[in-house]
């Protein structure tokens, strides 16, 4: 495809729980600027490849490489510190921290040791500053201080995002990020993806295909664990086989 | 606001435990210098726990352990004739961590019922350990050969300079929990009880923060340990029976999980009301039982959430 290394590279991964292939012989290649969709109806095993990519499952066969380097035996954390974010389908933020101790404590993640045990984080400004001007460019400046359980579910989800970018991460895995959104609210967080484009790197995993149509620059199939195609959103639209596994109900 | 009426209780907290001692000759009851120093004993073992099992959310069922290692570290060195305090509580310290270290590495790779079932294991393995031990009483006991002494300084013999020194304690340690709870790794930690998921996929490994919790909380009830052997003049494996893990625990659960001044009002409010009781009937236990019921059900935030600016430690 292109001349250089791709991000990500995974390669003919596999899972099966039981007799269901959930993932299967799945090869798949991320370019570094590039926002990435993974599409599939309910049960294509679009978690379950998530799941992998992140570290919180361990695949039965393939690889996955970032970077250039093997990650496939890789743990969350480890993936994290290298660059690699994910957010969660199922909002998963510290419900009893404000929404800026939730940003500043993913800051703190990745600025140096965390066995300090003296002075007080809460008064750190190379935390507290960065958490700032990211809840700012989410549109959460203002709520920086309420509690996450209080914030509403659309803030929440931001507050996902807000997390993610927090790592400074060379690549996001979003999980649905407009899980459960209004209209309004899931525009917005499009408009808001749309300005990060280009200067992240995203998989993007999500039901509202328009918003999949408006941000992806590329799009992946996934029916029954298996990518079924792989191309720009114009052709996917045009894929014979996509239409018929899928988007025959809704597009026509 | 918040936390200034929080600072303003444990100050508050502080004067009336340091008012005791005066108080208590004014009365002519001497048994009140005990009984507070008992709790404030408590108040740190309880302290400790609460490191752990309220804001790093290791439910912890065998923290008597480390209160008969500080206990048994004070009383061994006594019997072999060592009685400087900084080499008894150093001991006291140094092996606490060290078991702690051991213990917490085994069990933090569990978590749940399991966690609960191997710390109080390893606790019952050592209350065994200290039966056999036949040159220090085994199953009975023995009596503290002499009181720690630091030399020119303080003998724990004399009750009230006992009392203020054990004060002082509790009051330098409230102090490291403060700032241990504040800072990056105690964020950490408290991240970690809240949403150990997320905590990882931010990219952190708790691990290594949680036994670090551990070993911290093991040795500052190894200090609550060596204290109260100078308070009972006696030491006995009953130091580390499982009840004794529960009434700590117990004790930070009435008191309020995850804020500061909940150990001390749960060790003061236990130990009050089991000696209140105990004047009225030998059945204490059957009051004792129904009222904690009560205050779990009813102050779920425990005794602190009552106070003024006793919510959680935010």
């Amino acid at each position: 495809m292109s001349e250089q290394a791709p991000l990500l590279h995974v390669d003919s991964l596999s899972k099966a729980f039981g007799a269901l292939r959930a993932t299967d012989q799945v090869t798949l290649e991320v370019r570094a600027g590039e926002t990435h969709a993974i599409i599939g109806p309910n049960g294509a095993g679009k978690t379950t490849l998530i799941g992998q990519l992140a570290g919180n499952l361990q695949p039965d066969s393939g690889h996955i490489r970032f970077a250039g380097e093997d990650i496939t035996r890789l743990a969350p954390p480890a993936r994290s510190r290298k660059g690699l974010a994910r957010s969660f389908q199922i909002t998963s933020v510290y419900r009893d921290f404000t929404a800026l101790d939730n940003v500043a404590l993913a800051v703190q993640a990745h600025s140096g040791s965390s066995f300090r045990f003296w002075r007080p984080a809460r008064r750190d400004r190379t935390l507290r500053e960065p958490a700032r001007t990211i809840l700012d460019e989410v549109g959460l400046g203002g709520r920086a201080d309420v509690l996450a359980a209080n914030l509403a579910h659309g803030e929440q989800r931001q507050l996902e995002i807000a997390m993610v970018l927090a790592t400074r991460p060379r690549l996001m895995l979003l999980d649905e990020p407009m899980a459960g959104m209004g209209t309004d609210e899931s525009q917005r967080i499009v408009r808001f993806l749309g300005s990060l484009k280009g200067r992240h790197t995203m998989i993007l995993v999500e039901h509202d295909m328009d918003a999949v149509f408006a941000l992806a620059d590329r799009i992946s199939v996934l029916v029954y664990g298996r990518i079924v195609a792989t191309g720009t959103p114009a052709e996917i639209r045009a894929n014979p086989e996509v239409r018929s596994a899928y988007l025959g109900e809704d597009e026509s | 606001m918040r936390s200034s009426a929080r600072t303003v209780t444990i100050f508050v907290v502080l004067a009336a435990l340091a008012a005791v001692p005066p108080v208590a000759a004014l009365l002519g009851q001497p048994f009140y210098l005990d009984l507070f120093r008992r709790i404030m004993i408590f108040a740190i073992a309880a302290l400790s726990l609460n490191l752990i099992l309220g804001y790093g959310g290791m439910v912890s069922f065998g923290h008597a352990a480390y209160l008969g290692i500080g206990g048994y570290a004070v009383g061994i060195l006594a019997h072999h004739g060592i009685h400087d305090g900084f080499l008894q509580f150093g001991v006291a310290i140094v092996a606490s961590a060290a078991i702690a270290l051991v213990i917490g590495a085994i069990s933090i790779r569990t978590s749940g019922v399991y966690f609960i079932m191997i710390t109080l294991a390893f606790t019952q393995m050592l209350f065994y350990l200290g039966i056999s031990l036949d040159e220090y009483g085994g199953d009975d006991g023995m009596r503290l050969a002499a009181h720690t002494r630091f030399a020119g300084l303080l003998d724990l013999r004399d009750p009230t300079p006992f009392y203020y020194f054990v004060l002082v304690i509790l009051a330098g340690l409230l102090y490291l929990v403060h700032r241990l709870v504040g800072s990056r790794f105690g964020i950490v930690l408290r991240a970690t009880k809240s949403n150990e998921a997320r905590t990882r996929a931010i990219g952190f490994s708790p691990y290594l923060y949680k036994l670090a919790a551990f070993v911290i909380a093991g040795a500052m009830c190894g200090v609550a340990g060596a204290l109260f052997v100078n308070q009972t003049a006696y030491l006995t494996p009953a130091f580390m029976s499982w009840t004794r893990s529960g009434e700590i625990m117990f004790m930070v659960i009435l008191g309020g999980m995850a804020t500061l001044i909940g150990p001390v009002l749960g060790a003061a409010a236990l130990l009050l009301l089991e000696d209140l009781l105990q004047s009225w009937t030998e059945h204490w236990q059957i009051i004792l039982g129904p009222v904690l019921v009560l205050v779990v059900l009813f102050a779920k935030r425990g005794l602190a959430g009552l106070l003024p600016g006793g919510r959680r430690h935010e």
